[in-house]
């Protein structure tokens, strides 16, 4: 009998510590999809965040180095000066990378650091209970923003992808979503896309990942994609912001 | 023996050069030594001081409070180290820029208008080379026998070779200070 | 072999590089300039890496990631720096990954000043960052220590996994002195545990400080000062000078030691019986060399520029039973031999 889905080889075999309806499952399993596809585990190198997915040493088969709240990039910026042959990925959430970790992320842009970023956005903090995170919404409700998020109060969110577009040093900026079957495609394409510019030196690619936290929003997983359609692709909208080599012009990323 | 020695004046006189020539010609001969420079924000012009230990012995500590020899190319750095200079102790000082003479009945001093030397003989900037000039011919003995062949000889080695012109340059200067009665 | 002069600063960037340090990363700051921008101007032809980071986390993060990867790695600052270094020094101990920081130390608290200061003793021997664990700690004082303890701090990181501390200051980083270095190449294995891809020739390898059961992270912990027991068996080095009859034995590290040790010789022109105790390692503290230099010792004094730190390592080390005195000047000002000298002779006339 042929075998027409499997598992990832680069997916560790192991059940996960997410929520039922979290998204990060998902994500994973794209990552670990293009891994398999590009044939680069044996020399990935992931560097996980503090959040949700501090655990992800446990989920992908590559090479694994934990990092400090916020400092993913300098951490990658590391592994990847030191082992300029290995393929290094971060995977951050939202409050990791654009709030404690916005130095890191922005200078890691600007310098053309020839890493892959995968940046899961679910506008909160997750692990610790559902605080307001900077992507969190104008008007939405978290624990530490119980009326709403008011812009006069606690300001606006950033939009990661639009702000790293402006750099001289990205090569590929983009957001995608994992609400669909078709949003799914897309986003393994950009994350694929993600490895290969790396893989082909052409700089920084951040690949900015709309999910869900069913948990903390207080929704059911259908009611959470149903908010990620309506509510967050409207203020943080899908697509390619960026999308140039830095470094490498000439040859074909392909 | 340990012979301690401060050169101060103006940042940009070439105070900290002064000093490392004193270094190196001691390195060269095999002795021990330290050079500490002032460091700061200080600025092209402002005050600027290096202080300078030669010994046949390794060198304790290398915190200069009291010198034997003091080179000073400014007022305010003379005003500031005269005082602090040993009974018995040399000062030599620039008397282009410094009007003063030293009050000190206990020390012996050298009076050199070396700024003017330097200018009259188309060596601007090199009045510091000058002074050493005269601090090898007077106080040699004192500066563990370094004398006017080791200068030079550190002149030689420490000028990279693309600036061999220098070398020249310096020689003539430190020359004029030397031989100045 | 051949003597050259260098300011500490630039012989201690030299000396990583023949250490075989492959990646440096640090930001600016006064007094400790000089070895980035030695390692900047030598990156090229020596075949080093070298980033100036965004900030002082980012660099020790930098160095993270340049450990895990498993190459020799090294960070510079001074003390404002390396209290924003202290996060990732607690995650480079969590990880057991070896890394070289070192503190060309100033004044503090705050920004302090410029000049230079020993006020990150206990930073440095107690508390650099959160958790449990501890740093090897060389103290140089002089440049040509300064080279030999870099080569040493890279080699004792490296056999046990664990970050080490060179802490100098501005003085020592300022200064230039003779200095010699060794023309022998380290050896340095390969690291097996390192995260640099695993070729799909082995299991992946996990670089981790997070233990969210207690028995785990209360293993790992307990494992970590098994190494550290071993560590203060094997490394506990100090200078001893004059104390075989000395009544006054004086306690200093680092430039103080330098200042103290000419202060001991007008002492003994005096007639007065002093000598020097000198830790060369500060953590582990060599209390049984102090103990043996304190011998005949009627009084200590620790001679510090700071309030008074390692004055409260000599008691404990000699159980309190010598009385331990303190004098420091702090504030980027350095004692002089005479102010020294001067304490020393207030000590022995007290005791006459």
């Amino acid at each position: 009998m042929a075998v027409v889905f499997d598992k990832p080889h680069s997916l560790c075999d192991v059940p996960t510590h997410y929520c039922p309806g979290c998204t990060h499952g998902i994500i994973h399993r794209l990552v670990c999809e293009v891994m398999d596809e590009l044939n680069i585990e044996g020399d990935a190198v992931c560097v996980f965040p503090v959040g949700c997915s501090v655990l992800a040493y446990n989920y992908f088969e590559c090479d694994v180095v934990g990092a400090p709240h916020g400092r993913a990039p300098a951490v990658a910026t590391g592994v990847k000066r030191a082992k300029p042959d290995s393929v290094v990925f971060t995977y951050q959430g939202d409050g990791d990378l654009a709030a404690i970790g916005t130095c890191e992320t922005v200078h890691a842009a600007a310098r053309g650091e020839n890493i892959t970023v995968i940046f899961v956005n679910n506008t909160i903090y997750g692990m610790t209970g559902g605080q307001m995170a900077p992507t969190t919404i104008p008007g939405q409700v978290t624990q530490t923003t119980p009326y709403g998020r008011e812009p006069e109060i606690q300001g606006y969110p950033v939009r990661v992808c639009e702000m790293l577009s402006t750099l001289d040093g990205t090569a590929l900026a983009q957001r995608v979503s994992v609400d669909s079957p078709a949003h799914i495609r897309e986003a393994k394409k950009a994350i694929k896309k993600g490895f290969e510019n790396q893989i082909n030196k052409k700089g920084f690619s951040i690949i900015e990942v709309l999910s869900t936290c069913p948990t903390n929003w207080g929704m059911t997983p259908a009611d959470a994609l149903e908010r990620l359609r309506t509510e967050m692709i409207p203020y943080f909208p899908l697509g390619v912001y960026k999308d140039e080599a830095v470094w490498n012009k000439e040859e074909k990323a392909d | 023996m340990l012979t301690e020695t401060i050169i101060c004046g103006f940042g940009g006189q070439g105070v900290l050069f002064t000093g490392k020539l004193l270094a190196y010609a001691a390195l060269y001969q095999g002795k021990e030594l330290s050079w500490m420079p002032s460091y700061g924000p200080e600025m092209r012009g402002g005050t600027c001081n290096c202080s300078v230990c030669l010994s046949d012995e390794p060198i304790g500590s290398p915190l200069v409070n009291t010198p034997d020899v003091l080179i000073a190319m400014n007022e305010p750095s003379f005003d500031k180290f005269e005082s602090t200079v040993k009974p018995g102790g040399i000062i030599f000082a620039d008397s282009s820029i410094i009007g003063k003479k030293s009050v000190r009945d206990d020390v012996t001093c050298f009076y050199i208008p070396s700024t003017e030397l330097a200018k009259e003989n188309n060596l601007t900037g090199m009045a510091n080379i000058i002074i050493l000039g005269k601090v090898i011919r007077e106080c040699s003995d004192r500066l563990l026998g370094i004398n006017y062949d080791m200068i030079v000889s550190a002149f030689e080695k420490i000028i990279p070779p693309k600036k061999a012109a220098l070398v020249e340059k310096n020689v003539n200067a430190f020359k004029i200070g030397y031989d100045y009665k | 072999m051949e003597r050259v002069l260098m300011k500490g600063n630039e012989a201690l960037a030299e000396a990583a590089i023949r250490a075989g340090c492959k990646c440096f990363f640090a930001y600016p700051i006064t007094p400790q300039t000089e070895v980035a921008a030695y390692l900047a101007k030598n990156m090229k032809k020596r075949d080093i890496t070298f980033l100036q980071a965004e900030s002082e986390i980012a660099a020790v993060n930098m160095v993270l990631g340049a450990s895990s990867a498993g190459v020799r790695t090294m960070t510079s600052s001074s003390s404002p720096g390396i209290s924003l270094k202290s996060e990732g020094v607690s995650y480079l101990a969590g990880s057991d990954l070896p890394a070289v920081i070192v503190n060309v130390q100033r004044g503090g608290p705050g920004l302090g000043s410029i000049q230079p200061s020993q006020s990150d003793y206990w930073q440095a021997t107690k508390a650099l960052g959160h958790g449990d664990f501890q740093l090897i700690v060389f103290a140089p004082a002089s440049v040509q220590e300064t080279v030999d303890m870099t080569l040493r701090a890279f080699e004792e990181a490296d056999r046990y996994r664990m970050p080490v501390m060179i802490l100098t200051d501005g003085f020592l980083g300022q200064m230039m002195e003779p200095v010699s270095f060794s023309d022998e190449t380290p050896v340095i294995e390969e690291k097996e545990w390192a995260a640099n891809g695993h070729k799909n020739g082995r299991k992946h390898n996990i670089i981790n400080s997070l233990f969210l059961q207690p028995d785990e992270l209360e293993y790992s912990v307990n494992e970590r000062y098994k190494r550290y027991d071993i560590i203060k068996e094997k490394i506990h080095e100090a200078e001893v000078y004059k104390c075989d009859d000395a009544e006054i034995v004086l306690a200093a590290y680092g430039t103080t030691a330098r200042v103290a040790k000419s202060a001991v010789n007008q002492a003994r022109e005096l007639g007065i019986k002093a000598g020097l105790f000198r830790p060369k390692t500060l953590w582990p503290f060599p209390a049984a060399e102090l103990k043996e230099a304190c011998k005949n010792a009627k009084t200590v004094l620790s001679v510090e520029m700071s309030q008074g730190q390692m004055v409260e390592d000599l008691r404990l080390a000699l159980d309190c039973r010598i009385p331990v005195e303190f004098y420091g000047r702090h504030g980027g000002n350095i004692p002089s031999p005479d102010e020294v000298l001067e304490q020393i002779k207030k000590i022995s006339e007290r005791s006459l």
